[in-house]
């Protein structure tokens, strides 16, 4: 396929895949502060800590708090990672590869922009939550378009790959939340309070009721190990780098090309070494310190993307 | 005149007040009776509740919206998209008509293609003093970078989209030829879609010939005139862009056939041979569809400044290595003054008469024609040879004396850049404006491809109507909005189907 074709459709997934997941933090933090005592915890803060754009942040708000937090991260159009920007831009990927989508697929993206663009232009939400529970609906709804109305063919693979190491980044920053969300009192550690912070937090990844089955009980090495390594939970950082590996595997097979390339190779160390890694020596190490590592490799997964596939950016080109 | 209406009584139809107003209207005649292949269609009209009707009328557009079937507006700086609006009324054409249409422009289209081959080579007709060699040398559109091209098959226009109007007698004329990349034809397959999804009791009551097929005729065609040493040639659609008015149709187009839409950027030749990158290396491509125009095609040939095109393309295409369609060139055969000659083209290359006349054109390059064009501009409507789109008209009796006064100014300073045409008394067809029906001026585009061995022309075409009451801008970027226009089938002809 077109190389600025294939580089459009993966952007495009990773972007609607950024939104949801920002809606679904924004979504748990709002929940959260109506379940807390107040002023005892800093809701709002590690939301932008987490989001690696805290200056972009500073420059434009004095505070973070429900209010600026919640436009910052979501509708602020002039930052680039906003939910409004992500699907903008999304929407401007698609359009430009529309031919290679199914109709349903671009349709269903344009009524995302659409709702969120709307949401945008009023002047407060009337309740965050049905509005940021409405986004992961239609978010879930993309999904299962883009799934099960697209063949699983090239096209598909590098929007799965797009999907999944984009989610692989945000699981890992959802589990940073709680880094830079420190109780208030260490006596809190156990209690309820900290029970409820890690439920909110696996609710954020839809992982709550699939972890109960589990374990019945909060447990940090456990919520942590189902983050990092839960196998069967789609949204574990695990399971989205294997499918991602996969999906590169996939493009690879379909090649008549025997050039060789990076990208995978990365992909199935990362897949290794995770599977290698208990939540023990994670922990030992610290979350944040594996949490800043991982994202690192990410990015030298996009990296290797560009090369193996895209050349968009000062490559010359293989002769024919 | 007062249609006469079957409604129930206490309920407002639409077609209760509706008037001819004395101009020549598409579905009914001046009695106010609806024309014979209409009648199914009125009367089903008028069993619907006004405000049914605008309801329809209202999810159509929102789904035009949803679909994305949109087109940019220029000159403004948003880069604002809209849906060009629709009109729920049919247009109607009968099949005795259609078959006169449909001879018309396979003819017209035929000359043309000579004209082209002759003008790029001997010029044969300027020779024979039939059109004058100023005429050719000062067009913008004639590159002589295309001089000794020969096409394959000698086909030059494999796709035209051809202008069409009819007057206050109901008689069929060409207003202009477009014969570089005319659009609109996505508007014509997505029209009749949304008519089938709101209206299917009328298509199944109704025998109208079906356009769906446009996509894999225009593939096929594709493929036939591709290099013909290529056995299973790769199809590709080059678009400017997403920034381009047109790029909903192009991403479109290439949906339905099925083939890579690429940007310029992602061609390029080595060994006079054009390839397409892609996440597999370089990839051969044999036949453009090319949606960028003539002199943005190659930065090597034409303008330098082209950053839509490919570098070394006509190399190409002179070697013989990939086709494009249309040929490069083409511009030259619907420049509006060489119009005006194509009734002389189709006696002189086929030795025969046309068969759907031009407008009465009045060249100002001629001196007697310019001076009644000076003297009569109040009556005239005043055309730019170079601008399309509805840009550069004058219409003389809807101007002011000061626009007049410029326009002349103008065609003194640069007499070969104007024509001028009577004023036609456009035909009408039913509009919903606001909840009821009024007149309003339409035309017609039908789409013809020109093949190897045939040249077909899609039933039906592109209406447009000018939306503005009384106006006869009938262009999207000046407010114009477009309708499902019917061919009637006869007998033993395919029928669309709900």
């Amino acid at each position: 396929m077109l190389s600025r074709v294939a580089e459009s459709i993966y952007w495009m997934s990773r972007q609607v895949e950024r939104a949801e997941n920002i809606a679904r933090f924004l979504e748990v933090t709002h929940n959260w502060t109506l379940d807390q005592p107040e002023d005892e915890v800093d809701h709002w803060l590690p939301l932008i800590e987490v989001s690696g754009d805290k200056k972009i942040f500073a420059s434009k708000h004095q505070t973070a708090n429900a209010e600026t937090v919640t436009q910052f991260l979501a509708f602020d159009s002039s930052y680039a990672n906003s939910m409004l920007s992500s699907l903008r831009q999304a929407r401007a990927n698609a359009r430009s590869v529309r031919e290679s989508l199914s109709s349903e697929t671009f349709e269903q993206l344009n009524d995302f922009y659409g709702f969120v663009a709307d949401a945008a232009k009023a002047q407060q939400l009337d309740s965050p939550n049905d509005f940021f529970d409405a986004v992961r609906r239609i978010a879930l709804q993309w999904t299962g378009v883009l799934d099960s109305t697209m063949s699983h063919d090239i096209a598909w693979h590098f929007a799965n790959t797009g999907r999944l190491i984009e989610r692989a980044d945000k699981t890992s920053r959802v589990l940073d939340v709680k880094y830079f969300n420190l109780l208030p009192r260490v006596d809190d550690v156990g209690t309820a309070v900290d029970d409820l912070q890690w439920s909110a937090l696996l609710s954020a990844i839809s992982g709550f009721e699939a972890y109960r089955r589990e374990h019945h009980l909060v447990d940090i090495e456990k919520v942590v190990g189902f983050f990092l390594f839960k196998r069967s939970f789609p949204r574990s950082i695990l399971y989205s780098i294997t499918g991602a590996a996969a999906s590169l595997c996939q493009i690879n097979d379909s090649s008549k090309s025997t050039r060789s390339r990076k990208a995978g190779q990365i992909l199935v160390n990362l897949q290794r070494r995770l599977s290698e890694t208990s939540v023990k020596e994670v922990l030992a190490g610290g979350m944040h310190q594996f949490v800043d590592v991982l994202q690192t490799e990410l990015n030298q997964i996009g990296e290797a993307l560009n090369q193996d596939y895209f050349h968009s950016v000062g490559q010359e080109w293989p002769s024919a | 005149m007062e249609l006469h209406s079957q409604s129930q009584v206490g309920v407002k139809t639409v077609l209760q007040d509706y008037q001819t107003d004395g101009f020549f209207d598409e579905l009914v005649d001046q009695d106010g009776k609806p024309r014979p292949d209409a009648e199914e269609l009125v009367s089903l009209i008028d069993r619907i509740p006004s405000a049914e009707l605008v309801r329809r009328q209202d999810a159509i557009e929102r789904s035009l919206y949803q679909m994305g079937i949109t087109f940019t507006v220029y000159n403004d700086s948003e880069g604002t998209e809209k849906i060009m609006p629709f009109d729920i009324i049919p247009r109607i054409i009968s099949s005795v008509l259609w078959h006169h249409v449909d001879a018309g422009l396979k003819q017209r289209i035929k000359a043309l293609n000579c004209f082209l081959s002759d003008v790029y080579s001997e010029q044969r007709i300027v020779k024979e003093g039939i059109i004058p060699p100023d005429l050719i040398d000062t067009a913008s559109t004639f590159l002589p970078e295309c001089m000794g091209l020969r096409p394959f098959n000698d086909v030059w226009c494999h796709i035209t989209g051809t202008d069409l109007v009819r007057d206050d007698s109901g008689a069929f004329y060409v207003l202009e030829d477009n014969l570089r990349c005319p659009s609109g034809v996505s508007y014509v397959l997505q029209n009749r879609q949304v008519m089938k999804k709101n209206f299917p009791q009328i298509f199944r009551a109704s025998q109208v010939r079906p356009v769906n097929d446009y996509p894999a005729r225009l593939y096929q065609m594709l493929c036939e005139m591709a290099p013909p040493q290529i056995e299973t040639p790769n199809v590709v659609v080059l678009t400017p862009g997403i920034y381009n008015s047109a790029y909903y149709e192009h991403s479109f187009l290439a949906q339905q056939m099925g083939v890579e839409l690429v940007e310029g950027r992602d061609l390029v030749v080595e060994d006079d041979t054009v390839f397409m990158k892609t996440t597999d290396g370089l990839q051969r491509v044999d036949m453009i569809y090319r949606r960028v125009d003539d002199t943005f095609l190659d930065p090597e040939v034409f303008r330098k400044d082209s950053v839509l095109g490919v570098k070394g393309l006509m190399k190409a295409y002179r070697a013989g290595n990939v086709s494009l369609a249309n040929a490069p060139g083409t511009g030259i055969a619907d420049d509006k003054v060489i119009y005006a000659y194509v009734p002389q083209m189709i006696r002189f290359y086929l030795n025969e008469e046309q068969i759907l006349p031009n407008v009465p054109t009045y060249v100002c390059f001629r001196e007697d024609d310019r001076r009644y064009v000076l003297e009569h501009m109040d009556e005239l409507v005043i055309k730019a040879a170079s601008e399309s789109g509805g840009y550069g008209i004058l219409i003389g009796p809807h101007a002011t004396q000061e626009q007049r006064q410029d326009f002349a100014t103008q065609i003194k300073a640069n007499p070969r850049n104007f024509v001028a045409q009577p004023t036609l008394s456009l035909s009408r067809a039913p509009t919903m404006i606001g909840d009821s029906l009024e007149g309003r001026h339409v035309d017609l585009r039908p789409y013809i491809l020109c093949g190897r061995d045939d040249v077909w022309v899609l039933p039906g075409g592109l209406t447009r109507v000018a939306l503005r009451k009384g106006s006869l801008v009938v262009n999207s970027s000046q407010g114009g909005g477009s309708k499902d226009t019917w061919v009637a089938a006869e007998p033993g002809q395919a029928v669309a189907r709900a």
